[in-house]
């Protein structure tokens, strides 16, 4: 057993851990935050991913013991309590979820995609989804929700 | 699907690091993790203890020195892939990191990672044995430069030892008359490719003087194809050269079956992989210096 | 909705999913995120590692020893307290939760550790020590145990087939594959010593008839078995009907363990030894008249269901059995179908649910019998099509399709597609050299199943003996409080479908409210919920019969509503009509009153109301399609209470070096009657579809010759990605059903039987061959080449 000290959406959290205990358990069983999802345990899926430090990062494919003093952002981090963010309104307006359970993953993988990446084609984006999958949609909704939030939140930013 | 348990250092050196190596039976270098912590949750590997050299701070360097560009052991893939360095200077590693894995995975995984690896079906062993590239491997005793070509030894085995650790890759930085070309096939976006080549050619007064092909998921690590570089030597490029180092490259492999290709098909594959990368390094070359 | 007006009704509207604020703020409830009791200790299955083995001896010592470990259940300790799962059909092959002496499959359950974490069970796990004896596995289907065997004849089929013209016969292979639902199966299991009784929390889909076989497995009685569903499900297509087994093995290890125990499959379990669609081989012969008339089919079939007949199948095999004939007016079919246990993951249900399978066979029949009578694929399609004037429709294996017109739904794909310039474009392109190919499929999609369809796998003679079964309904509870808030109870276990944002968008027409106005709970509890024999989510019932109760529940709570505003108002209860929070009279908008008083008059003051109307504001009530009846003496059977209609157009290009196909145009016509929310029609085809893609194209569960999986991570079963779904035309013809309330009908399955076989035509026109196997992975296609 090892103390950690970790941020997790602005929250600072002091808990002791056995170094295999992985992130993803971290989070969702330690500290109660289950909007991050895990399907697969090792890393193809993408439900389980969280921002470390600002960065997209598979939670299954981390230690909890790693992020000792660095900063988690989860799915619980986007909305404000009246407002989801423009992300998940764009998810919203294009039936981008069905059943929901990839999409926390997906959100947070297009944050720091979209983030990175000004103006991503469709054909970008679709290859940064491969690292995800949803069985449910087939997809096309998805891309357009990523699409149009990158098209409204490059326009905000120039204005 | 939990990992089994194990002992967790975070050393803040490499000396440190490399200590700890030595004093354990079983130690793992944990970097990036995203094809080591696969394993443990799978219960595939059993480290007594887990070296995470995250927080060591000379590690993340991108640097020209010396015609070659060094990259520190926890620079990212996608670091690696978006730095304007690399692009530049080492543009097949850069064409070919884009095929590593997915965005995210990319986010975590390291290029070192990637080597000491040594997965027959990894993109960046490929491109550091077609570059002529080198690792630079630190243990108690001191340091020693691994030349790629003598890095991987069979799948997930390198010429390291379990107390040595990967510190810095170097990409050699080749001029404007080389041409280069990754090409790939996989099932998907991102999968393990059923086959890939890299191509480096250097040509000069029109014809090529130096050419290195470089196969990868075709045998137990990255293949150099001798016979299939040396049909492309001597001459400018032409259908007959293409189609007589394919034929060379094709006669030179003979990969296994697996779920979801034959030997026969991966050997097929190489042929045409081989054509799609000499034709794009051809032009490669050519037009940078028409261009 | 998007957009602020109301539309004149909202139903048919594009309405904005209820469901999705909760899931996308991360404040989904999905079974593992439960803690529904104290103290829950974890389970790991130790499974089987042979595909076929005597287990000579299991030593749980160690085990035992490791701290936080509070039992192990080996499989014998666990049929110790268990009886077999009731099959559909008995057989030798006696199937407990866990195996008891010999193992059947790769992953069958030997023993159950419980321990204070999932990180210790699994470190107990692996000291479980199990001996084994290998025995030789049974792969071939050709070779598997024959559990059940039928012969159907309906028409002449014999005489038929002497007398056709031409007589295209195929062998066509279906592979097992995988819906793989991004959440795996999660049960939480809490034996009560008290009473002998288990209440489970569980994943499933259901409870239908799998909540009996649950309970008869554990030797409960019905109410002996609480089965609770969260609203949440992380996807299903099907798979997870296999949950309730799940449900008995961890009631078992509950109550052997004495604790309340959770247990989450991880995806390595999931894709070994959850459930997989079955594997089939189908021996077709299509006669036909030399002018192309389909007059007679012939069906050999061989269907691999695994190393246990787990229920409910063989219902893959029947539940298209009114549908043999596809769309096509051909009125003499035989159908063999042998039913056979290999050493596999046994089967269960899987999104197109058999339909993949039969249409593969039929359509891939079709397009080589265009090529060997020489007529285009598309007027051999016209002219065997059912006519639009003939519906209602009933096939000769007893089906009665509700609604349709086939050939406007073939023109109309014809024109998305603009197949006249998609055929020239071919010609050019095959000028060139280039392998450019068209596939068509025509697909009857059935939906709302008749539970009396799976007697088919027994003869009338013993069908005869038990209950005459013909279960398709289901329940729906609709109450008001005193002030007026409006809750609907479902009793069909959504996965993600949008079932809530539909109900509330029934109920919004019907009170006279807005679909944000009205709650509604998904999840389910067999003890208190309105549920029946069929009552959960398969086979695409909702759309034709989960409205179906929601809307009566509505109709019954309105009409209540309604008399008590024409007792306040002092008018005709025909005369009031509710809208916008207010039952008012019509014509006179002012004489009103508010639902919020109606409501607390229902609720405050009972005594007042209008004679025979009882104090409160809470209707349960069912639904039941009017067209399902039990199975004939002739074996025929209204298997479904709709069908919809699918045709598709590929254009394909296979690339001549590697052998990968690429889809460069493909559009699908629909007549899935009326369409309830458009936008979320458009979701579910667009996934069906990439699930058809799939399994064209990538996803198949392997095997190797000892019957070891080998697509037992994600890595190696390739789920298709988003970079690999093609562009999908769709577009939609309305001919409502009028057999369901709202004349709609199942949809999200057509594009799931439809693909596979309209990609696989695509590439057998591309390359020039007739047989092929999915799916058409670049290796195969080359290999195909190769062979051409």
């Amino acid at each position: 057993m090892a103390e950690i000290t970790v941020t997790v959406n602005g929250r600072t959290h002091t808990e002791n851990v056995e170094p295999r205990l992985l992130l993803s358990d971290f989070i969702r069983h330690r500290l109660g935050l289950t909007g991050t999802h895990v399907g697969c345990e090792h890393g193809v899926c993408g439900s389980c991913t969280v921002l470390i430090d600002g960065r997209a990062a598979r939670s299954c494919l981390t230690l909890a013991i790693q992020v000792e003093g660095r900063e988690v952002s989860t799915v619980e981090s986007l909305a404000s309590a009246d407002e989801l963010h423009p992300l998940q309104k764009s998810f919203q307006e294009n039936f981008a979820l069905q059943c929901g359970f990839c999409t926390p993953g997906i959100l947070m993988a297009a944050c720091d995609f979209v983030d990175r990446r000004a103006d991503p084609s469709r054909e970008e984006i679709a290859e940064m989804l491969s690292g995800h999958l949803c069985r449910c949609t087939g997809y096309v909704s998805i891309i357009e929700a990523i699409y149009e939030f990158s098209r409204n939140s490059s326009g905000l930013e120039g204005s | 699907m939990k990992p089994a348990p194990f002992e967790y250092e975070r050393p803040g050196t490499v000396d440190q690091a490399v200590k700890i190596l030595a004093q354990s039976t079983g130690g793992k270098v944990l970097a990036g993790g995203q094809s080591l912590i696969p394993l443990l949750n799978l219960r595939l590997s059993f480290p007594e203890v887990l070296v995470d050299i995250n927080r060591i701070p000379n590690l993340y360097h991108i640097a020209e020195d010396e015609g070659v560009v060094r990259v520190g052991a926890l620079v990212r893939q996608s670091t690696f892939g978006d730095s304007s360095l690399v692009q530049s200077k080492v543009p097949l590693a850069a064409q070919c990191v884009s095929h590593v894995g997915h965005y995210v995975t990319r986010n975590q995984g390291t290029v070192a990672g990637s080597l000491a690896h040594s997965d027959s079906r990894g993109e960046l062993p490929v491109a550091l044995v077609a570059l002529g590239g080198r690792v630079r491997v630190v243990s108690e005793e001191g340091q020693r430069e691994i030349e790629a070509a003598d890095l991987f030894v069979t799948d997930f085995t390198t010429s390291m030892s379990e107390t040595e650790i990967l510190v810095e890759s170097s990409w050699p930085v080749l001029g404007p008359e080389w041409g280069f070309a990754f090409s790939e096939f996989a099932l998907r976006h991102g999968d393990y490719a059923l086959g890939m080549i890299a191509v480096a050619i250097h040509v000069h007064d029109g014809v090529v003087d130096q050419a290195t092909i470089v196969a990868g998921s075709v045998a137990d690590r990255p293949l150099i194809l001798e016979e299939a570089s040396r049909q492309v030597l001597g001459r400018p490029l032409d259908e007959h050269v293409f189609s007589s180092s394919r034929e060379a490259a094709v006669a030179a492999v003979n990969p296994a079956d697996d779920i979801h290709a034959t030997g026969e098909y991966k050997r097929h594959l190489i042929g045409v992989l081989v054509d799609r990368a000499l034709r794009s390094a051809w032009k490669d070359s050519t037009g940078g210096i028409n261009g | 909705m998007i957009g602020s007006a109301s539309p004149p009704t909202w139903v048919g509207s594009p309405v904005g999913r209820v469901e999705d604020d909760a899931l996308l703020r991360g404040k989904g409830r999905f079974l593992d995120d439960y803690e529904p009791v104290p103290g829950i200790w974890h389970a790991a299955v130790v499974r089987s590692p042979f595909a076929h083995a005597r287990i000579e001896m299991i030593d749980t010592s160690a085990a035992l020893d490791l701290p936080g470990v509070a039992c192990v259940a080996t499989g014998e300790e666990i049929a110790s307290v268990t009886r077999p799962l009731p099959a559909v059909v008995e057989t030798e092959v006696e199937h407990f939760a866990a195996a008891k002496s010999l193992v059947r499959y790769v992953g069958e359950p030997v023993a159950v550790v419980v321990a204070r974490d999932r990180y210790l069970a699994e470190d107990a796990a692996a000291l479980v020590m199990v001996d084994y004896e290998p025995l030789e596995p049974v792969l071939d289907l050709e070779e598997g145990l024959v559990v059940s065997d039928r012969q159907f004849s309906y028409g002449d089929p014999d005489g038929a087939m002497e007398a056709a013209h031409v007589v295209v016969k195929g062998r066509y292979s279906f592979p097992r594959w995988t819906g793989s639902p991004m959440e795996t199966f999660v049960t939480i299991a809490d034996w009560d010593h008290s009473n002998g009784s288990l209440t489970a929390w569980a994943n499933f889909q259901g409870p239908f008839t799998l909540h009996a076989v649950a309970a008869a497995a554990l030797g409960l009685s019905g109410s002996g078995l609480r089965l609770i569903t969260p609203g949440d499900s992380g996807g299903s297509f099907g798979v997870k009907a296999a949950v309730a087994n799940a449900v008995v093995l961890m009631g078992a290890v509950s109550r052997l363990a004495g604790l309340p125990v959770k247990w989450v499959e991880d995806r390595v379990e999931h894709l070994s030894a959850s459930s997989s669609s079955t594997g089939r081989i189908t021996d077709l012969e299509a006669g036909f008249s030399v002018d192309g008339e389909l007059v007679a089919l012939r069906y050999d079939v061989i269907e691999d269901v695994g190393a246990y007949l787990r229920a409910p199948e063989p219902a893959t095999l029947y539940r298209m059995h009114g549908s043999l004939g596809g769309a096509y007016r051909v009125p003499n079919i035989a159908a063999r179908n042998r039913v056979v246990l290999t050493n596999r993951v046994p089967t269960s249900l899987n999104r197109g649910f058999g339909g993949p399978q039969l249409y593969f066979a039929l359509e891939s029949a079709m397009a080589n019998a265009a090529g060997r009578l020489g007529i285009d694929r598309v007027q051999l399609a016209r002219r065997n099509l059912i006519a639009s004037d003939s519906f209602p429709y009933t096939t000769p294996t007893g089906a009665v399709y509700d609604s349709g017109d086939y050939e406007r739904c073939l023109d109309d794909v014809l024109e998305t597609i603009g197949y006249n310039d998609r055929v020239a474009a071919q010609t050019t392109a095959r000028a060139e050299g280039r392998l450019v190919g068209i596939g068509m499929a025509c697909v009857v999609e059935p939906s709302v199943s008749n539970m009396g369809y799976i007697s088919l796998a027994e003869t009338p003679e013993q069908r005869a003996a038990g209950l005459p079964k013909s279960g398709n309904s289901e329940g729906a509870t609709i109450s008001m409080s005193p002030s007026a808030g409006v809750v609907v109870e479902l009793s069909t276990t959504p996965q993600g479908q949008g079932h809530k944002t539909v109900a509330a968008q029934i109920v919004a027409d019907q009170l006279g409210l807005s679909p944000a106005d009205i709650d509604v709970v998904a999840d389910l509890d067999t003890h208190t919920s309105a549920w029946t024999i069929s009552s959960g989510n398969y086979s695409s019932r909702f759309s034709g019969i989960g409205t179906a109760a929601i809307h009566k529940a509505g109709r019954i709570l309105a009409e209540r509503i309604r008399r008590i505003a024409a007792d306040d108002l002092e008018c005709a209860t025909e005369d009031v009509v509710l809208k916008d929070g207010r039952a008012s009279v019509i014509g006179s908008p002012d004489a009103s009153v508010s639902l919020r008083r109606i409501a607390g008059r229902a609720h405050w003051n009972p005594e007042s109301l209008p004679d025979g109307l009882e104090a409160g504001l809470r209707v349960t009530t069912y639904a039941s399609a009017p067209n399902l009846e039990p199975a004939d003496a002739h074996d025929r059977i209204a298997s479904s209470a709709a069908h919809g209609f699918v045709v598709d157009v590929a254009v394909v290009e296979v690339d001549r070096d590697t052998g990968s196909v690429e889809i460069l145009a493909y559009a699908s016509t629909h007549d899935a009657g009326t369409l309830l929310n458009p936008r979320l029609v458009e979701g579910q085809i667009h996934g069906g579809f990439a699930h058809g893609v799939g399994v064209a194209l990538m996803e198949r569960l392997v095997y190797d010759d000892d019957g070891n999986p080998k697509t037992t991570t994600f890595m190696d079963y390739l789920c298709i990605t988003a970079p690999e779904v093609p562009d999908l035309k769709s577009s939609h013809i309305e001919t409502p059903s009028p057999f369901t309330t709202l004349g709609a009908k199942g949809l999200g399955e057509g594009n799931t039987m439809s693909a596979p076989v309209v990609i696989a035509n695509a590439v057998r026109d591309a390359v020039g061959v007739d047989e092929l196997e999915l799916p058409l992975t670049a290796p195969r296609v080359w290999a195909l080449m190769e062979q051409a």
